[in-house]
C-alpha cells in the first residue's frame, strides 16, 4: 500500500475517533459513536497489516488473539461496579505499550547513525517516561481500587523529596539521551525509575481522589502515545493520541475543580490521611445524632410529595443499585416524584454513579447534576442519602476549618427532612465529621446500604 | 519531506488536535464522563499501530519480543475499551412510558 494510500485511510480512522468523541455529547447517539470509533480502529488496523516490509504476522496475530481475548473476556465479565479497575487495567496497558514500542525503537534506531534526530531521542524519551508512569502508576490504581492493596493514602517520611529524585533522575537520563548518549541501558534505567516513580507517585492517593487521577494517567497515556506518533513519523498516532491528552487533561481539571481542589493537591496532598486536628474542631458540635427504624423511614418516604436519592460510593460498594431503583418505583407507583441528585465526583470514577444507576435501568432523565438540583432541595420532602458522605457535608459551605471547606456540595440538608442510609458514624473519606448527621432534621438508618434498601421496600410494602 | 520540515507539520497537527480535543470533549455532559474516560481510553489504544509497526519489522530477538508484548498489550487495550464502553453505553436509556413532566425547578412543596 503506497504511504498516500495509506495516510488517507488513517485520514478516515482519525475522523472517525473525532465523531466518536462528538457524539458522546448526547446518551442518544453516544453508542452509535462509540461503535464508529471500532470501525476505524478496524481500518487502522488493517491499513498496518498492508504496509510494505510488514513480516512476522505469526508474532503478531497470536499476541493480538492473546491480548483481545483477554480484554474482551476481561471486559465483559466485570461488574458495573468494578468499572474503575477495569478502566484504570485497559490504561495502564496502553501506556506500556508505548514504553515498549520507545525501546524498541532506540535499540534500532541507535546503531544507524543519523537516524536518531534530537526530537526523535525526545519523543522516545517522553514516551518511555510518560507511557512508565501511566503503566505502573494504573497498576496501583488497579489495586488500590480492587483492595489488593489499601485503599487509604500511604504515607512515609520523605515521600515527596524522595518521589522528586526518583523524576529528577529519570529526567537525568532523558536529557542525557536527548543529548546524545546511546546506551541502551540508559533508556532502560530511565523506565525503571519511572515505573517506581509512577507506583510511589499513586500510593499516597486516597480512593476518594481515584477519579482524578484515573482521569489524569488517562491523559497521560494519550500524550505517550503521541510521542509514539513522533517517532514513528505516524499522524494517526499523534492526532488520536494528543486528542486523549487534551481531553483528559481537561477532564482531571474539571474533576479537581468540582472538588475545589489544585490538581496538585489532589495529587500530592494525601488527602483524608493528615485531618485529626480538623477533625477534633469539626467534631466540637455536641449534637446528637437520631437513628430511625425502616418503618418509620418507609412512611416519611411514601407519604411525601417529592423525593430526592443521593447517591454514593457506599451504594456501588453494597451494589445496591438495582434496589434503589425499585424503592424508587415503588414509590413513583404511590405518586412520590423521584430524581436522583448526583456529585460530580461520588463514587471512583468521573460520572460513576450514572453508570451504575443506568445499569439498574433509571432512566437518564431522573439523574441530576449538581448546580441542576440543587435548587430543587428547599422544596423537597426527604433526602435519601444512601452511602454518599463528604459531597453532602454542609461544612464545606460553613466551616473553614474544614479540609473540604469550598468544596461545592449537594444541598441536601436544605430538604425538609434528611434519611442517611450509612454503615456506622465512622466518618467519610476525608475523615471528618459530617455536621448534617446531627442536624435536627436528619434521621439516621444504620446498616449496610443495600440491606437497608431492601428493608425500606418490604416496609413501603407493608404500608 | 525532509526531516526538518515532516516536523514542522507534525507539531502544526498536534496543536491543531489540542484544541479538537478541548472543544468536542467541552460539549459533554457529566452524565457520560465515565464512557468518555472509558471512550477516549479506548481510542489511545490506537498505539496498536505502533506496536504492530515494531514487530512487523523486528529482525533480532529482543526487538520481536519487546514488540510482541507490545502488541499484546495494545490489543487489551482496544478491545477492553471499547467493549467496555459498549457495555456502559448500552445501559442508558430514556424511560419507556411517558410520564407527565413537572417542572423541576419550581415545584411547589406543600405538603
Amino acid at each position: 500500500m503506497s504511504k498516500n494510500l495509506t495516510d488517507m485511510l488513517y485520514l478516515v480512522t482519525i475522523v472517525t475517533f473525532i465523531l466518536a468523541l462528538h457524539y458522546l455529547s448526547s446518551p442518544a447517539t453516544a453508542r452509535r459513536g462509540n461503535q464508529l470509533g471500532a470501525l476505524g480502529m478496524v481500518v487502522a488496523v488493517a491499513v498496518t497489516f498492508a504496509q510494505p516490509g510488514m513480516g512476522n504476522i505469526w508474532l503478531i496475530l497470536p499476541g493480538m488473539v492473546l491480548g483481545g481475548g483477554f480484554g474482551a473476556v476481561a471486559a465483559r465479565r466485570v461488574k458495573m461496579t468494578a468499572m474503575p479497575q477495569m478502566v484504570a487495567l485497559f490504561n495502564g496497558v496502553g501506556g506500556g505499550a508505548a514504553a515498549l514500542i520507545a525501546m524498541a525503537e532506540f535499540h534500532n534506531l541507535a546503531p544507524l547513525p543519523g537516524h536518531l534526530h534530537v526530537d526523535t531521542r525526545l519523543a522516545i524519551v517522553l514516551s518511555a517516561l510518560i507511557g512508565s508512569v501511566s503503566f505502573s502508576g494504573s497498576m496501583i490504581a488497579f489495586a488500590k481500587l480492587q483492595d489488593l492493596i489499601d485503599g487509604r493514602p500511604i504515607t512515609y517520611p520523605g515521600q515527596k523529596v524522595g518521589n522528586l529524585i526518583l523524576l529528577g533522575a529519570a529526567a537525568a537520563f532523558g536529557i542525557a539521551i536527548c543529548a546524545g548518549w546511546e546506551a541502551q541501558w540508559a533508556l532502560a534505567a530511565l523506565i525503571g525509575l519511572s515505573l517506581l516513580f509512577g507506583v510511589l507517585f499513586v500510593l499516597p492517593i486516597g480512593g476518594a481522589d481515584m477519579p482524578v487521577v484515573i482521569s489524569l494517567l488517562n491523559a497521560f497515556t494519550g500524550l505517550a502515545v503521541a510521542a509514539t506518533g513522533f517517532e514513528l513519523e505516524n499522524n494517526v498516532l499523534i492526532v488520536s493520541g494528543m486528542l486523549v491528552g487534551a481531553s483528559g487533561t481537561f477532564l482531571t481539571m474539571m474533576m479537581s475543580k468540582a472538588m475545589n481542589r489544585s490538581i496538585a493537591n489532589v495529587l500530592f496532598g494525601a488527602f483524608g490521611q493528615v485531618t485529626e486536628q480538623a477533625a477534633a474542631t469539626a467534631a466540637g458540635g455536641t449534637g446528637t445524632v437520631r437513628s430511625a427504624s425502616a418503618e418509620d423511614v418507609a412512611i416519611m418516604l411514601a407519604y411525601a410529595q417529592r423525593v430526592i436519592i443521593v447517591p454514593g460510593y457506599g451504594m456501588a460498594v453494597a451494589q445496591a443499585q438495582h434496589d434503589v431503583r425499585q424503592l424508587a418505583d415503588l414509590l413513583e407507583a404511590r405518586g412520590v416524584k423521584v430524581d436522583y441528585a448526583i456529585h460530580p465526583v461520588a463514587g471512583r470514577m468521573p460520572g460513576h454513579m450514572n453508570v451504575l444507576l443506568a445499569e439498574a435501568n433509571v432512566p437518564y432523565t431522573q439523574l441530576k447534576e449538581m448546580d441542576e438540583i440543587n435548587p430543587s432541595f428547599p422544596q423537597t420532602d426527604v433526602a435519601l442519602v444512601i452511602g454518599a458522605n463528604d459531597v453532602t457535608n454542609p461544612a464545606a459551605r460553613s466551616n473553614p476549618a474544614s479540609p473540604i471547606y469550598g468544596m461545592p456540595i449537594l444541598d441536601v440538608d436544605k430538604a425538609k427532612s434528611v434519611v442517611v442510609l450509612k454503615r456506622s458514624m465512622n466518618p467519610g473519606f476525608a475523615g471528618i465529621d459530617n455536621e448534617l448527621y446531627t442536624e435536627p432534621q436528619t434521621v439516621m438508618l444504620f446498616g449496610d446500604a443495600k440491606d437497608s434498601v431492601l428493608n425500606l421496600i418490604a416496609a413501603v410494602k407493608a404500608l | 519531506m525532509n526531516h526538518g520540515t515532516l516536523l514542522v507539520f507534525e507539531v502544526t497537527i498536534l496543536v491543531l488536535s489540542i484544541f479538537l480535543g478541548f472543544e468536542v470533549i467541552s460539549k459533554v455532559p457529566t452524565l457520560l464522563h465515565t464512557p468518555l474516560m472509558s471512550g477516549t481510553n479506548a481510542i489511545h489504544g490506537i498505539v496498536i499501530v505502533g506496536a504492530m509497526l515494531v514487530a512487523g519489522t523486528a529482525t533480532d530477538t529482543f526487538t520481536k519480543v519487546i514488540g510482541f508484548a507490545a502488541v499484546v498489550l495494545a490489543s487489551a487495550n482496544v478491545v477492553g475499551g471499547f467493549v467496555v464502553t459498549d457495555r456502559m453505553l448500552e445501559m442508558f436509556k430514556k424511560r419507556e412510558p411517558p410520564k407527565p413532566a413537572a417542572d423541576d425547578s419550581d415545584s411547589t412543596g406543600a405538603a
